[in-house]
């Protein structure tokens, strides 16, 4: 039962700001396009966070990166640059602010943004209005890429 | 920057440039020879050399279209072959009534989409015309399977041919339109079709090795779906991809954009029915 609860919470997540998390048009980007400041006040959980980077309906962030931490997944893309020692080249907020949305940092990038909710055109339905991780989600992936160091 | 930074990044580009399973690959299908490069139309701006989709497939792929025996779109040619020859609707015609020779078709995927009395039309319309103006039956479905294996035993007549798509004059407020929407980002992951298709093919993107998107070897027999996929059923699917509401099977938006990367496509040798992951 208790999974179950946990699997209903997860599945709305996306599409529910929660009390104390920043909303998806409130985000502060500095003028390089970095996030510093925590998306939820509620410390990343990197072993999640490292689900969310392979889950193809979440992150899927192996579409286009390569990352040998998850040398058990196969297939990893090559669109995007490898991700391995990404930490030791990027600060949290930096990492934060790309995975929230990149094209602050990176005007023109392919790369989609994981946490923006509006402004798109002609999103799914079931898409609209909604941000593709939430923002845990995001706190979860941050955490887990500020482990990937060289 | 750090010369490590630096570094990782020139080890980036260079895994972009454009990487094939063997590039001097030759597509010869029952001895006929069929361009899969060729100079790109002076249109396309950020683009050198346009590459038949075949070239971006595995070795095992790829061998599925060396002979027609072993194309499983065959099997629906053979099947559009028999509705080809038998009468439908009121008229109690079939296509060979007035088109006795099926070869007679050589050439007509190679100009389509084009305009004709200030419309834009593909070969599914043309089908579609013959049938409710001249026969008496009904439109088929858009990307239906009768529709899909008729325009693919049509398109297969022109196969060798280059593709020769007419941009300018009538057809010209069509075409800027179809390139409007090629570079037009959309979905929640807001990409356009230039994103994947001229600014990464050749690259992996996950399991898949980005093609440029070329149109010439539609219909298609897909080894994912096990069926043969029209160009618009293929835009539908990407669109979906990005999570993108898509446009339909047959509207003015797909027909455009059907003109303009049929227009990309420009030289490279009709294939259809190609094979395609």
């Amino acid at each position: 039962m208790k999974s179950y609860v946990y699997g209903i919470a997860f599945a709305c997540a996306a599409s529910v700001v929660h009390a104390g998390e920043t909303a998806p048009t409130a985000v502060q980007f500095d003028e390089y396009g970095a996030v510093p400041v925590s998306l939820t006040g509620v410390a990343g959980d990197p072993a999640n966070g490292r689900k969310v980077f392979a889950n193809r309906k979440q992150g899927n962030c192996l579409a286009c990166h390569q990352n040998a931490e998850l040398a058990e997944q196969s297939f990893h893309g090559q669109v995007g640059p490898a991700l391995d020692g990404v930490a030791s080249r990027w600060e949290e907020g930096d990492l934060r602010g790309i995975v929230a949305n990149s094209k602050m940092m990176f005007e023109g990038t392919i790369m989609p943004a994981f946490y923006v909710d509006a402004g798109y055109t002609r999103p799914l339905e079931k898409f609209d209005g909604k941000t593709i991780l939430s923002a845990q989600q995001v706190e979860d992936l941050v955490a887990y890429l500020l482990t990937l160091t060289d | 920057m750090t010369l490590k930074a630096l570094m990782l990044g020139c080890a980036a580009a260079a895994m972009a440039t454009v990487a094939f399973a063997d590039e001097d690959a030759v597509l010869s299908i029952e001895g006929e020879t069929m361009v899969t490069q060729a100079a790109a139309p002076a249109h396309m701006e950020n683009v050198d050399t346009v590459y038949s989709g075949w070239t971006f497939r595995t070795p095992e792929t790829q061998a599925l279209q060396l002979d027609d025996f072993d194309n499983p779109a065959f099997v629906f040619v053979d099947q559009a072959l028999e509705l080809y020859e038998t009468a439908d609707g009121t008229a109690g015609k079939s296509c060979m009534d007035c088109h006795a020779n099926v070869a007679d078709f050589a050439g007509l995927k190679t100009s389509l989409p084009r305009v004709e009395d200030g419309e834009l039309v593909t070969m599914t319309n043309l089908v579609n015309e013959c049938r409710t103006e001249r026969m008496g039956a009904e439109p088929w479905k858009y990307s239906g399977g009768q529709m899909s294996a008729m325009t693919a035993l049509l398109a297969h007549q022109s196969r060798g041919m280059p593709m020769d798509v007419t941009i300018d004059g009538d057809a010209a407020p069509f075409w800027e339109k179809g390139k409007e929407l090629y570079y037009t980002r959309v979905g929640q992951l807001d990409m356009s079709c230039s994103n994947c298709h001229e600014d990464n093919y050749g690259v992996m993107i996950r399991a898949d090795h980005l093609s440029q998107g070329q149109i010439n070897g539609f219909p298609t027999y897909r080894l994912k779906n096990a069926k043969i996929n029209t160009t618009h059923g293929r835009f539908k699917g990407c669109m979906k991809n990005i999570r993108a509401t898509p446009f339909k099977e047959g509207s003015p938006e797909f027909k455009a954009l059907e003109l303009y990367v049929a227009s990309r496509s420009t030289g490279l040798s009709v294939e259809s029915p190609s094979v395609r992951n």
